[in-house]
This record gives C-alpha cells, sequence and structure tokens, in this order.
C-alpha cells in the first residue's frame, strides 16, 4: 500500500477538481438520505387517511413530487461527482502515461536488451490501468460508502436505535463476506490463470512443434497430454465456480434477513405502537440505501491492493536510472563535432556477460575518409559501432571524437552529427515523406509552407542518393505512401534504402551503415555507393558489410575476428595477405558463379 | 428493439444453431438449470408479498405470533433460495465450461490434423488465440448466456404476475415508467457504444505507438526524435482521454437517470394511492410491496441489456472458430489404403515436380533412386530444393506432378501415419518440448521403454552427458529446451530419431556451429545414425557427405549431378565449387572413418 503513496504530487496537481468532487459526494448523499424518510411519511399520510376516510390527496402528492425533486438534485450531484473524480482520474492516467514514456525514452540500448517489450507493454497499459482504478472508483466509492453510511446510520438511529441495531447485526458480515470472498476468488482465479497460461504454452509449443508431432506420429499423445491439461483447467475453474456462485446468494441472504429483523422487530413495534407503520417503510428504503455502499467497501479493498501492486511496479521502472545520459562532465560549450573518430584501447562487454566483445581496439579514424568493418558473424562489428553514438558506453578505454572524449559531448550534439543506419531496418509506419525525414526536427525552425518545398527538396534530393526515388515514383501517393499496416509493404531493400535516405537527409558528420547494403542488389549497390562517395566527400563513413563488393573501396578496411583487429589494409593489401579477408573474398568470387549457373 | 440489433440477432441465428449442438450432451443439465433459476425467480417474486402479508394481515390484525411465523417462513424461503440460486450458479458454470472442454479439444483435435501447408498460411500466435481466448469468450455464453437469459425472462414474468395480481393499477403505473427507461437505456447504449468504440479505437493507437516505439526506440535516440515522439504519444494519450471523459458523461448521466426514472415510478405509486386507496382495495402492505417490486425490476431488465453484449461477442468468436473448424487444409489419406507392416526402405522418385504456391515450381522433374541401406547425401546452395525432398517424403506436402515409391509402392497410397512409422526424421531446427529428457526421447510413446531409450542414448553417445545430470533421464527439460546447449539438443534428437527403430532416416543437419569436442561427438553419432537403414541427409558436413554412398547435387530445384565424393570431384561442376565454399575448411576437424 505504501506504493500509493507516489501517486500523491499526481492528486495534489487536480487538488481543487478532487475537493469539489468530495464536496458533491456530500451533497449527494444528503438529498439521498432523506428520500426514505419521504416515503415514510406518504404512508403514514395514507394510513391515517384510510383510518379517517379523509386522505389528504394533495398532502401525498407534495410527498411525491418532493421524492423525486430530492431524487433529482441528488442524481444532479451524483453526476458531479462522476464529472469530477472520474475525470480527474483519466486526467492522472494520461499524466502517468506520458511520465512513463518520458522516462523510457532516457533508458539506453541495454536495458531494451534486457526487457521484453511485452513487459513494457504490459506496465504502460494494465498497470496504469489498474493504478487510475484506485484515483477514480477508488477515491469515489470509498468516500460515497463512508458518507452514505454515516448518514444513513445517522438518520437510522435518530428515527429508531433498536431496530437499526438489530437490522445492521448481518451488514458487517456483508463486507466481510465480499473482502473474504473476493480475496478468494482473486486467489482462485490467479491459480485459474495459471493453469491458462499452462494451457497455452501448451498450445504454443504443439503448434511450433507441429512438424516434429506429425513425422513422429504423435499426434494422438499430444491430444492426451492436451486433453489433461484441459481437464485441469476445467477443474480449476470449477473450484472458481464453487466460490464464485457463493457470493451473490449470500449476499441476498445477508440483505433479506436484514429486512426480515425489520418486517419482525418493526412489525412488533408497530403493534405496539412504538413506530408507525411508515416509519417501517421508512426502514425498507434505508437498508436499500445501505446494500451498495456495503457490497463495494470489500470490493474497493481488492481494488486497491491491486492498484498498489501496480503502482510498485511502474516505480521499479519509473526509479531506473538511465545509463547513459549527460552529467557534470559534460562539456556543453561543444556545439557541433568534425568526425575524427579514435579508439583508444577500448575494450566492452555486454552486461551480464563474462568475456568481453571487444578487445583492446585501437583505431583511427581521420575525419573525411571512409573505412570498411569486415568480419565473420559474432565478431563483434555491430558492437564497435554502437560505441559511437553511445548505444553502449566503452567499459575500459577511451573513445575520442575531435580529440575529445565522447562522454563530455552533449549527447543530443553528439547523435545530431550521426547517420547510423542500422542493420535491421526500422521504419515507422506513417508516410514516407516522414519516415525519410525522421531525423529533422522542423516544426521549430521551418514554417509550413517552406517545409513543403525546401524541405521535399531534401527528401527527393537523399531518396535519390539513396536510390530509393525511382521506386517512389510507382508508388499510388509517392512520398505521402503510408508504410507499414495501413499502407504498403516495402521489400528488404526498399526498407534499406528508405532507411539510407533517412540517414543522410541529416546531412551527418559521421554516416554508419551496418549492413545496411545486404538486401540490395549489387548493380544497385554501386549506385548508391557512388552517390554516397559524392555527399560524404570530406565527411567521416564507416560501413560494416559481408559484401567484399560494398568494402573494396574503402580507404582502409579492417577486419574484426573474436572482438579483435586481426587485419587492417586496403582491398589489394588485405587480398594479398591471405587471411581473412582473403578467405572472405574467395569465398564471395565461387558464390557468384555459382548465382551464374 | 433496434435496427443495430436485429441486425444482429439475425446474424447469429445460423451460428446459434451450430453452437447449440454443443449443448446437446448436457441437455438435461440445461433443463434442470433452467428449472432451478425458474424456480429462484419464482422466489424472488414471492419475497414482496411477504412484506405485505406481514403489513397487511399480521400487523394490522395486530397479530404478534402469526407475525413470528410469517418471519420465519420468510427466512427460511430465503435460505432456500440461496441454496437454489446457488445450485443453479454452479451448475450453469459446470455446464459452460463442460461445453468448451469439448469444443476446445475439438479445435485442438483439428489442429493435429491440418496439414503443413496450413500452418504455413497461419500464424501461430492466431492459431493459439484460437484455441485459448476464443474458445474462452463462448465460456460466458454457455453458461451465464443461455441459462441466465431464461431465469432473467422468468424473474420479469415472476414479478408482472404477482403484480397484476396485487393490483393492476399500480402495477401498470408501475410500468408506464418502461418506455422512458427503455428509451434511456437505448440511448445511452447506443451513444456508450460509440464511445466505447472511440474509446476502442485510442487504446489501440495508443498500444500501436507503444509498440512501434519501444521496439524503435534506438531509432528515435539516434535520430534524436524523443522529444517530438513524445509530442505525437501525447496527442494521441490526450484523444484518449478525452474519449474516456466523453463516455464518462454517459455514465455519470445514465445511472442518476435510472434512479430517478425508478423515483418517478415510486412517486406515481405514491400519488395513485393517494387517489385510490379510499375507492379500492389498496392496502398499505400492498404499496410497500410495490416498492420492493420497483426495485426488484430494473435488475432482470438491466441485465439482459448486458446480456446482448455477451452475446455479441460470441458470436464473433465462434465465427471465427467455426471458420478453423472448416478449414480442410488436409492431405486426404486413400480410400483403400496398402497396408505396410514391413519395408525394406527403397525409395525412388519418379519425374516429381512440386510448387508450393501455384506453378512456382521448387522442384523440376526430380528423380532419384536410392537402394535399402544406402544413404543419399543431398547438398545444394540454399533454395536449391534440398528441404523440400523431405517435406515430399514425409508427406507434409502434396506434390502436383510425378510419382514417389518406397518399396515399390506409390506413397499416395499409404495411410499418411503408417508411412511415418518406419521413418524417422531430425529436423535442422531442433525442436525439444518443455517435460523431461525421457519424454523428449520417447515422445511418451508408452511403447518406448526406458531401457530403449537409453539405449538409444548410448548409440549416440549423449548417455554421458546425460547420465551427469542430477536426475539423469528424469531431468526437466525447458520451454524448447532452453537449459541445453546446441549440441545437447541434437544429440537428444538423434536419440529421440534412433529409438523409433525406423527403417528410413531422414536428416536435415544442423548448420549451427558447436565446438570441436562437440563436433566430433556429433560425427560420430551421425555415423551410428545412418548405420544400417535407408537415410536421407540434407548434408552440411564434409564427413557426412564423404560417407554417403551417392551424393545428390540440386541447384535451382533440379538434380544437376550425382555420384560419390571423388567421382564429383572430378567433374569440377558445382559440387566443387560448393565443396571449396562449404566443405573445404571442415577437412580439419573430420573423424576418420576408422571412429577415432
Amino acid at each position: 500500500m505504501k506504493s500509493l503513496l507516489r501517486l500523491l504530487p499526481y492528486l495534489k496537481k487536480y487538488k481543487r477538481t478532487l475537493l469539489w468532487g468530495l464536496l458533491t459526494v456530500v451533497m449527494s448523499n444528503v438529498f439521498t438520505v432523506f428520500q426514505p424518510q419521504i416515503v415514510g411519511n406518504a404512508i403514514d399520510k395514507l394510513k391515517i387517511g384510510i383510518e379517517t376516510k379523509n386522505i389528504d390527496g394533495a398532502g401525498i402528492l407534495f410527498y411525491a413530487i418532493a421524492l423525486v425533486a430530492l431524487n433529482l438534485i441528488a442524481g444532479i450531484f451524483t453526476y458531479l461527482t462522476r464529472q469530477t473524480i472520474i475525470v480527474v482520474s483519466r486526467h492522472i492516467e494520461f499524466d502517468l502515461r506520458n511520465d512513463f514514456l518520458k522516462h523510457i525514452q532516457k533508458l539506453s540500448l541495454s536495458y531494451y536488451q534486457n526487457t521484453p517489450t511485452g513487459d513494457l507493454m504490459a506496465h504502460a497499459t494494465n498497470d496504469i490501468g489498474s493504478v487510475r482504478n484506485v484515483v477514480g472508483p477508488g477515491i469515489m466509492y470509498p468516500s460515497d460508502t463512508l458518507m452514505t453510511l454515516s448518514m444513513v446510520l445517522v438518520m437510522m438511529f435518530l428515527t429508531n436505535w433498536e431496530i437499526t441495531l438489530y437490522a445492521l447485526i448481518p451488514m458487517p458480515l456483508v463486507s466481510y463476506a465480499v473482502y473474504k470472498l473476493g480475496k478468494q476468488i482473486h486467489k482462485k482465479f490467479e491459480e485459474r490463470q495459471e493453469q491458462f497460461s499452462v494451457l497455452t504454452t501448451r498450445a504454443q509449443e504443439n503448434l511450433s512443434g507441429i512438424r516434429i508431432v506429425k513425422a513422429y506420429v504423435r499426434e494422438a499423445y499430444e491430444i492426451d497430454r492436451f486433453k489433461k491439461l484441459s481437464w485441469e483447467y476445467l477443474k480449476k475453474n470449477l473450484v472458481l465456480a464453487k466460490i464464485q456462485s457463493i457470493l451473490w446468494p449470500l449476499m441476498f441472504l445477508l440483505v433479506g434477513s436484514s429486512l426480515v429483523i425489520i418486517v419482525y422487530v418493526g412489525g412488533l413495534k408497530v403493534i405496539h405502537n412504538e413506530i408507525s407503520i411508515g416509519t417501517l417503510t421508512a426502514f425498507f428504503g434505508y437498508l436499500t440505501l445501505l446494500i451498495w455502499p456495503m457490497i463495494a467497501f470489500g470490493w474497493v479493498t481488492n481494488l486497491l491492493q491491486q492498484g498498489a501492486a501496480s503502482m510498485g511496479r511502474l516505480m521499479k521502472i519509473m526509479d531506473t536510472e538511465p545509463d547513459i545520459r549527460d552529467t557534470d562532465e559534460t562539456n556543453i560549450s561543444i556545439k557541433d563535432i568534425q568526425g575524427k573518430i579514435e579508439f583508444r584501447n577500448v575494450s566492452f562487454t555486454h552486461k551480464n556477460t563474462q568475456s568481453p566483445t571487444l578487445k583492446n581496439i585501437n583505431l583511427e579514424i581521420p575525419q573525411g575518409t571512409t573505412i570498411a568493418i569486415v568480419g565473420y558473424t559474432g565478431s563483434g562489428k555491430s558492437t564497435i559501432i554502437n560505441l559511437i553514438p553511445r548505444l553502449y558506453d566503452v567499459t575500459d578505454g577511451e573513445l575520442l571524437i575531435d580529440g575529445i572524449n565522447i562522454k563530455k559531448i552533449p549527447l543530443e550534439i553528439l547523435r545530431a552529427n550521426i547517420g547510423y543506419v542500422q542493420q535491421e531496418t526500422f521504419l515507422f509506419s506513417d508516410t514516407l515523406k516522414e519516415n525519410i525525414s525522421y531525423g529533422v526536427l522542423k516544426e521549430k525552425t521551418i514554417v509550413k509552407e517552406k517545409w513543403n518545398n525546401g524541405v521535399l527538396d531534401d527528401i527527393v534530393k537523399a531518396a535519390e542518393v539513396s536510390q530509393i526515388a525511382k521506386d517512389v515514383k510507382e508508388f499510388p501517393k509517392e512520398y505521402e505512401t503510408m508504410l507499414g499496416e495501413r499502407g504498403i509493404t516495402l521489400s528488404g531493400g526498399q526498407k534499406q534504402r528508405t532507411s539510407i535516405a533517412r540517414a543522410v537527409m541529416r546531412n551527418p558528420k559521421i554516416l554508419i551503415l551496418d549492413d545496411a547494403l545486404s538486401a540490395v542488389d549489387t548493380y544497385t549497390e554501386e549506385e548508391i555507393l557512388k552517390r554516397l562517395r559524392n555527399v560524404m566527400k570530406n565527411r567521416t563513413s564507416i560501413i560494416i558489410s559481408h559484401r567484399i563488393s560494398t568494402v573494396k573501396d574503402a580507404d582502409m578496411i579492417v577486419v574484426l575476428n573474436n572482438g579483435e583487429i586481426v587485419e587492417r589494409g586496403n582491398h589489394e593489401e588485405l587480398v594479398a595477405l591471405g587471411g581473412i579477408y582473403a578467405d572472405l573474398y574467395e569465398k564471395q568470387l565461387l558464390e557468384e558463379e555459382l548465382e551464374q549457373l | 428493439m433496434n435496427d443495430d440489433e436485429i441486425l444482429g440477432k439475425a446474424y447469429d441465428t445460423r451460428l446459434m444453431k451450430r453452437l447449440i449442438k454443443y449443448l446437446k450432451p448436457y441437455r438435461w443439465h440445461v433443463v434442470l438449470g433452467i428449472f432451478l433459476s425458474v424456480i429462484v425467480s419464482g422466489m424472488e417474486a414471492v419475497r414482496p408479498w411477504f412484506t405485505k402479508y406481514a403489513v397487511d394481515t399480521n400487523i394490522a390484525n395486530n397479530d404478534q405470533h402469526g407475525l413470528l411465523i410469517t418471519a420465519i417462513a420468510f427466512l427460511g424461503l430465503l435460505v432456500i433460495r440461496g441454496l437454489v440460486q446457488y445450485a443453479s450458479a454452479y451448475l450453469t458454470q459446470w455446464i459452460g465450461q463442460k461445453t468448451i472442454f469439448d469444443l476446445r479439444m475439438q479445435v485442438f483435435t483439428h489442429l493435429q490434423n491440418l496439414s503443413i501447408k496450413f500452418y504455413d498460411k497461419n500464424p501461430i500466435g492466431r492459431l493459439i488465440t484460437r484455441v485459448t481466448n476464443d474458445v474462452e469468450v463462448l465460456n460466458e455464453m454457455f453458461s451465464s448466456g443461455i441459462v441466465m437469459v431464461f431465469s432473467d425472462v422468468f424473474t420479469i414474468i415472476g414479478i408482472l404476475y404477482f403484480m397484476f395480481t396485487m393490483s393492476w393499477e399500480l402495477a401498470l403505473l408501475s410500468l408506464s415508467v418502461l418506455p422512458l427507461l427503455f428509451y434511456g437505456t437505448f440511448l445511452f447504449r447506443r451513444k456508450a457504444r460509440e464511445a466505447y468504440r472511440e474509446v476502442r479505437l485510442q487504446v489501440a493507437r495508443i498500444n500501436t505507438f507503444m509498440q512501434e516505439h519501444i521496439t524503435g526506440m534506438m531509432v528515435d535516440q539516434i535520430f534524436n526524435r524523443e522529444k517530438k515522439s513524445y509530442n505525437q504519444f501525447s496527442e494521441i494519450n490526450a484523444a484518449h482521454r478525452d474519449a474516456n471523459i466523453k463516455s464518462i458523461f454517459y455514465y455519470a448521466l445514465f445511472y442518476p437517470g435510472v434512479d430517478l426514472i425508478g423515483a418517478i415510478a415510486i412517486g406515481l405509486i405514491i400519488w395513485y394511492s393517494g387517489i385510490d386507496a379510499l375507492k379500492g382495495s389498496l392496502t398499505i402492505g400492498t404499496v410497500i410491496a410495490f416498492f420492493q417490486f420497483n426495485e426488484m425490476f430494473w435488475r432482470p431488465i438491466r441485465d439482459l441489456s448486458e446480456k446482448y453484449n455477451i452475446m455479441q461477442t460470441a458470436m464473433a468468436s465462434s465465427e471465427r472458430l467455426f471458420k478453423l473448424l472448416d478449414d480442410q487444409t488436409l492431405i486426404p489419406n486413400p480410400q483403400t489404403p496398402v497396408l505396410l507392416e514391413k519395408i525394406n526402405g527403397d525409395i525412388e522418385f519418379r519425374d516429381v515436380w512440386f510448387a508450393y504456391n501455384d506453378e512456382e515450381w521448387v522442384l523440376k522433374n526430380v528423380s532419384f533412386k536410392i537402394n535399402r541401406g544406402e544413404t543419399a547425401a543431398f547438398v545444394g546452395h540454399t533454395g536449391a530444393g534440398k528441404t523440400t525432398i523431405i517435406n515430399l517424403i514425409c508427406r507434409f506436402y502434396e506434390f502436383q506432378k510425378g510419382q514417389i515409391f518406397i518399396d515399390g509402392i506409390d506413397i499416395r497410397s499409404i495411410n499418411k501415419k503408417d508411412l511415418r512409422k518406419h521413418m524417422a526424421i531430425v529436423l535442422q531446427d531442433i525442436f525439444l518440448f518443455s517435460g523431461d529428457i525421457k519424454s523428449n526421447i520417447n515422445l511418451g510413446n508408452d511403447g518406448i521403454s526406458i531401457d530403449r531409450i537409453k539405449a538409444s542414448a548410448r548409440v549416440v553417445w549423449v548417455n554421458r552427458f546425460i547420465e551427469k545430470l542430477p536426475k539423469q533421464y528424469d531431468e526437466e527439460v525447458k520451454e524448447r529446451g532452453a537449459t541445453l546447449s546446441v549440441g545437447q539438443k541434437q544429440l537428444i534428437s538423434f536419440a529421440r530419431a534412433l529409438a523409433v527403430h525406423p527403417k528410413i532416416l531422414v536428416l536435415d543437419e544442423a548448420t549451427s556451429s558447436v565446438d570441436t569436442e562437440t563436433e566430433i561427438l556429433i560425427q560420430q553419432a551421425i555415423k551410428k545414425l545412418l548405420q544400417g537403414r535407408t537415410s536421407i541427409v540434407i548434408a552440411h558436413r564434409l564427413s557426412t557427405i564423404q560417407r554417403a554412398n551417392k551424393i545428390i547435387v540440386m541447384h535451382k530445384g533440379e538434380i544437376r549431378e550425382m555420384g560419390t565424393h571423388q567421382e564429383l570431384l572430378a567433374l569440377e561442376g558445382i559440387y566443387y565449387k560448393l565443396y571449396r565454399l562449404q566443405y573445404k575448411e571442415q577437412e580439419k576437424i573430420i573423424v576418420g572413418n576408422s571412429g577415432k
């Protein structure tokens, strides 16, 4: 429950509205609590009328109208309660979710590698949802319950304390039963859910391994196995049903026995002329008013517990410090970078692993040159370039840009000057235009009109460099074409070329291509490289590739093996060396020959 | 009531008829359930009558003793009602659970029978949803849906009966607000559904955005887009909030509104009783009873509209389920199958053509023969059609042209299960099930004893590893064999293949690299595996290829070269190139044919 205290700052923001909300709760109760009394009065008047054979029709009509009027006023306040407290809960949910995103935006690559997307999604939806329940219903119902309870009880005691005491006997049982049963139900429900996920996992496993199942003719066995789990699930459900089915009958019984008590005790009092028949009727009314708050009481308790657990989980994420960010060491006077890169004795070890991925890397990349990195899968190529935009920080050694330790350069400046094309292309489900201009922050600097002319030119230029432009012409809406689920699906090569355009569009001082041409045919590749050389004149380029054709013209080629640089030089030198590079080269030639057969 | 509903209902009948069939085995339970719920409804309707009796008969006549008896009878009624209600609630749940159990098993069994082609077309995630969630949704319909609808209807009828017998004037007055209630509920439901749709839409947008930007978080960071993405998100988030606030408005209006309509009904009763009390037979007890009737009346009416929603979702789910159950993507067994008790293991492909879709031929005119006991190694570049050969011989897919023979019998005249019984298949992507080592070797087949399991493990050298485990053959295996190394998984899958004593072995060698020691172990194991049985191997190991009686070189769906290692090298064709590309380096770690 302590974790719910973290909600206080959020609640504070809406202090006034919440206070108004609480006031409306009080008011609606005030107008509700007199209603049974009015009904009672009407009955009394009716009875006297029947006995004296002279009914005060106008008087009774007055009560009828008063009842409707009171109900209307109470209703208006109930309406206002929802419009304040529940609405605030939606505002707080909004704030919480915004803060959540803002926070996770700061977390680094290694966090995302260790946290499944599904988990984060669940937190952003379910947990925030159940925290909202605490703020909305969790505030509205308890306050309403408390108000109703105290007011109705006061009214009842004032009317007749003796009947009240008797009638109340079953009431605490109602709350207790809801609370206890609720807890049991929750527990059994969890057990049921567990079995459900066992069932789901089994289905998943069976369907993923369907080839083995079929190949070994194990269908019957698999069906039997699933049947057992399914049966187990059925049993868990029935256990749950057993408890769940108690709830409502018990509730009716308890409330009903209160009614019986009122009929009997109240009836005796009417017989003894201690109270009127109208008072007895009023008691029926009071009883009705009490039922819902009693049920809500037990229910809300469970709600709060779940909310607290969710808040705890959320806070765990919100309290995670981003490990890569600007610090006191950052030199905020740096506004630009040139693009000279130097690795000095750099080693890198992934979190939660023992052996280093990169060992003693020493490499100098002069500004304006193109270097290529090659090596077998898992040799550390991607890791080495992930250090440059600080997706990871070096474990040992130093990485310098323009001779300055990379950690001293403001993160935003550093990344703004890098055009990075990742190995796994990631495009957003948005228009092509939006995707290509993704790294250009526009709305602040460019007015809309200029955006349409100037920037679109830039987009087309970038698209031409990456050779996606000719494809775009074929698309129905050209640069306005939507990508992804709601639009067209690009081929692997088109995706790569789009993301190259996205990087080029930034006019970066450093361009990084991580195996970014693998799905592009060799002819187009040649065209792209030619144009890139033009655009990247005087800028630094780093190219990772498996294909020799991509890297052979680089100023320097570096061969990585098991996290170490084992060969370096230009194409001719490395082929002559007869090492890993030469081997890769030879295989490439063979592949090409095979392709042509 | 409204177009939407009529449309929905009409749409239902077809599915409903089919759904109802699932209740057939439990029809007597359903009858009992309805009977019990009718009793509950009846007792519910009697309640206000007791109050009236107490007021008019006991209290009005100062009959203390009578009041006590009435109270006790009342209490007794409540207890009995509680018990019956409990029984009825449990029974309905029981019916629902039994029914969906049957349905779930039917869906699962159906899935087991569908062919691999079906699995190519349907993502597994979606199929899982069918087996789990879609079936689950129907539970509510089978349990609360059908029986409770009866219960609600009977409750309403019961209440109406008592109301009209007590005072038809008051009964009509109570009912007079119903049109208002119906109209209000109808308006509310329409508006609330619209608002809800908007909320769902926004929730989906939030989820899509979140999903996309969490996955692409690094792109956001590299391109300095955090702020912009945040603003974009904030907009969607705000739209979600506003949609919710809009729906709050309807709820905030609806609940007090219903209360108000109830109060109007009570007001009307009070007003009328003031007019009528002297003329008619109206008693105080009757008036009080009507207050209670009014309260009771609302619940089942509100419930009924809720049931409508349950039905709607149930229809959507059953539509999907039935579509799956009607899918007949399977390779039919022959009408009069040739029984296959024992086989020798001669295999022949004769002019086989195959395409996964339409006319994109993956195999073109493929013919070859493998004699019993021989090993044939298939080599070729990715996409050459090697895996397809395996898929056809296992009858995972139906081929379009040509013939495949086992011992001279066309495999299309053999039952699939009968055929597969004589084969063992080791796929490249080793699949281990959660459970234990033992059950991963015999795949739950009790016909394969623990001794046979151990013997198989011994042959492929995996026993040494297994026997070092704390629980040996009972050691737990996690999902997909997560705790085991690649090499261990391979060896276990070899033992699995051996345990069925196959006449034909189909092996798609895994390419993943393992350390030298394991590599030697695997090479030795494969050697044992191939001994004395017809084997088809998609080979990635030079050692395996060299041991083969016949190497079949596939290229772009065709057989281009065939022969022994030496013959093909001498040819200097495709095999020669493949050899230099893929196998040459392996010479270092080849274990000699002698074994050590």
